[in-house]
């Protein structure tokens, strides 16, 4: 008997019994669907996770923050406990080799505290407003759309200017989303607690992929809206904190914030100037660990060796982020490994039923000359056959899952789709489409035929 | 007369088969020292009541069975220590079975059924084509291929089920207690069929309990007990042509 036609019985078998078929295959469908849309939102997520890290400055940027909560050992020196200085920005330009684009950056963030802007009317509060260095550009990955940076003039004489982002101009100035027109407001002065500061530069606008994408289809889906003239939709959507925040701040040179904001920053002009944060890079991200012993000892020289700094790198981040998505794929693989065992338990189960009932048949193949090999082949086909079918619908409802998953997650996370997890998961049910009809077939292939023809 | 008997060539030949079957600790002797012959083109029947051995002798002649001991020839061929898959060669080249309850396949219709046994042997789909056509016009039923044989009556599914039993060709057609489920006219009706069979010259051996049945063959072996009681040929006895 050749292959084609033991296929073709098989076939003939499933479609004989569609709904049953259907039920066999349902165990092996959400198998293949879930360990797609697992990888799919696993994937997602480290996208997701890996663009904000990104970001925020990748591998190669170093923090250096105020630690005011000290080593138990040096409790008592917290008095003498200085901060982080200009004292430190110039001693690790002179000593700290390995380390780049040393930038100071006197912070004033948040909501309460945070600084105030106006323009007209019109006020908002942004996230971050910093006194820094131009190298924060290249530090934080800005990049400017309009006008300039402020440059090292401007901060030689504390000029009043400022580089703004995106977010600030649309709440100072309208969106142009409501303008229908980008507006550029460069020139305009505008009042950050009451100082006037004249906007010079603005960055681009910065968006995660996922985002973007999901603005755009909700832009279309709005313009079918009007088209069909209902009231388009206006979801509440917000795009990775990092990219609001980078969005939602405002820049000025390190010396008119001392100047200008002394009391708002408590801060001293001079080499003993507090700084918030000191911020800097490297050429390699593999030069990380000599460069932190590098810095460390710079500091432990200016803070007369008291520790009241700490290194922040993005480093402890990514080991978390490769440690979560590893453990989501692994607990989400085994979730779908399970979910296709037992789909190829129902398979064997029917299999060895529908043997059962067709006893009688497999007494007549044999007696008009199938032979035990026949008859293995075939039931190992049907259960194959399942398997396959199985597999392919698990594909395709895998498609719809993922739409599911995609309104449910965050946008920066949406899932995605990539090929392997799709052709493991097929192999994976055709192999378990293969070990289930095993069992049944070899047990109908033994029946002997006159039993078989007895059988009523 | 002799002269014809030594030209009919013998296609089967059995000498001194048991069979013994286990049951519960106890043995059973199924068959005891069964020989006999069958030549081509012969029409016999095979009688005697349940629990004799008729069935038991019926599946070793028809290969679907091993005996104990003894030897077995088929078609000059020694078959009793033939493995399993020579076995199922055989019965699908040499032999045709037709049985008491048709053993149709539900879900085929009328073609596939016949095509069946083609299946098995590899024989190309333009050929199983003609050869099925050609066995269904024999039991007339060629106009009712594209049925299934739920939508047949009982005589015309065995009429489905000796075309099956054609189509290959086979040396030798068994048929067990095959008007057994048919009224007594459309039983009539397929022993006539068999007849016809029998006049182009097949072998065909019927199994029954029936002795009216058995009547129509010109030869009858009567099994009692596992053993052959009586085997009578009409023709040698001189008591028909």
């Amino acid at each position: 008997m050749n292959l084609w036609n033991t296929i073709a019985t098989g076939f003939r078998e499933i479609l004989a019994h569609k709904f049953r078929s259907l039920l066999t295959m349902l165990g092996i469908i959400l198998g293949v669907s879930s360990l797609v849309a697992m990888s799919a939102t696993v994937k997602g997520m480290e996208n997701g996770l890996k663009e904000a890290l990104e970001e925020a400055g990748g591998l190669r940027a170093i923090r250096i923050e105020y630690e005011d909560d000290l080593p138990l050992r040096q409790r008592h020196l917290a008095d003498q406990a200085t901060g982080i200085t200009m004292h430190d920005v110039y001693a690790l330009q002179q000593s700290a080799p390995l380390a780049r684009r040393i930038t100071p950056l006197i912070e004033m963030w948040g909501f309460r505290r945070g600084a105030l802007a106006r323009f007209g009317g019109r006020r908002t509060r942004p996230y971050k407003f910093a006194g820094t260095w131009p190298d924060v550009l290249t530090i934080e990955q800005h990049e400017l759309a309009y006008g300039r940076m402020f440059n090292a003039f401007d901060d030689e004489e504390a000029r009043s200017v400022c580089v703004i982002g995106t977010d600030v101009r649309d709440d100072l100035f309208g969106s142009p989303e409501k303008l229908g027109r980008e507006e550029i407001p460069i020139g305009k002065t505008i009042t950050v607690n009451s100082q006037p500061l004249t906007i010079i530069g603005m960055f681009r606008h910065y968006e995660s992929e996922s985002f973007k994408k999901r603005k755009e289809a909700l832009a279309k889906e709005n313009e079918a809206l009007i088209a069909a003239g209902k009231e388009p939709r206006n979801p509440r959507m917000r795009d990775e904190f990092i990219f609001r925040l980078k969005n939602s701040s405002i820049y000025i040179p390190l010396n008119t914030m001392l100047l200008k904001f002394r009391t708002a920053v408590h801060a001293r002009a001079g080499a003993d100037a507090q700084l918030t944060t000191l911020k800097m890079e490297i050429d390699d991200a593999k030069q990380l660990e000599p460069a932190l012993q590098q810095a460390r000892n710079v500091l432990m020289f200016t803070h007369k060796g008291i520790e009241d700094f700490a290194f922040r790198t993005r480093e402890d981040d990514a080991g978390e982020i490769t440690t979560s998505i590893s453990d989501a794929r692994r607990s989400g693989g085994i979730i779908a490994a399970i979910s296709l065992i037992v789909g190829g338990i129902g398979i064997m189960n029917i299999m060895l039923a529908s043997i059962s009932e067709r006893v009688r048949e497999i007494g007549l193949r044999k007696a008009v000359g199938a032979t035990t090999a026949d008859v293995f082949v075939q039931i190992l086909v049907e259960s194959t056959v399942i398997a396959i079918l199985g597999g392919l619908l698990g594909l395709l409802t895998s498609f719809g899952l993922i739409q599911l998953i995609e309104n449910l997650t965050p946008e920066s996370n949406a899932p995605m789709l990539t090929a392997t997890p799709m052709i493991i998961a097929f192999a994976c049910s055709v192999t378990i489409g293969v070990l289930a009809g095993l069992f049944p077939a070899i047990k109908a292939s033994r029946l002997h035929p006159i039993q078989a023809l007895r059988y009523s | 007369m002799s002269d014809s008997q030594e030209s009919q060539r013998t296609i089967l030949e059995l000498r001194d088969i048991t069979k013994v079957y286990q049951l519960g600790g106890e043995e059973i002797r199924a068959l005891d020292g069964v020989s006999m012959k069958i030549s081509e083109g012969e029409f016999m029947s095979i009688i005697g009541p349940s629990g004799s051995g008729k069935s038991t002798l019926m599946h070793i002649l028809g290969c679907l069975d091993s005996p104990t001991s003894g030897t077995l020839n088929l078609d000059g061929q020694a078959i009793q220590n033939a493995t399993p898959r020579q076995l199922a060669n055989i019965r699908n080249r040499k032999i045709g079975f037709v049985f008491q309850f048709f053993n149709l396949l539900p879900k085929l219709n009328v073609l596939q059924n016949v095509e069946l046994p083609m299946i098995y042997s590899g024989i190309s789909a333009r050929e199983r084509q003609e050869r099925c056509m050609n066995a269904l016009k024999m039991v007339q039923l060629a106009d009712r291929r594209k049925h299934r044989p739920a939508e047949l009556s009982g005589g015309q599914q065995q009429r489905v089920a000796i075309a099956r039993a054609l189509v290959n060709n086979p040396r030798i057609i068994f048929a067990d207690e095959p008007t057994g489920n048919l009224d007594s006219h459309t039983g009539e009706l397929i022993l006539d069929l068999f007849h016809n069979l029998h006049a182009e010259g097949r072998t065909l051996v019927l199994v029954t309990h029936d002795p009216t049945i058995a009547a129509i063959t010109p030869r009858r072996i009567e099994i009692r007990d596992g053993k052959i009681a009586t085997n009578v040929d009409r023709r040698l006895a001189g008591i028909e042509k």
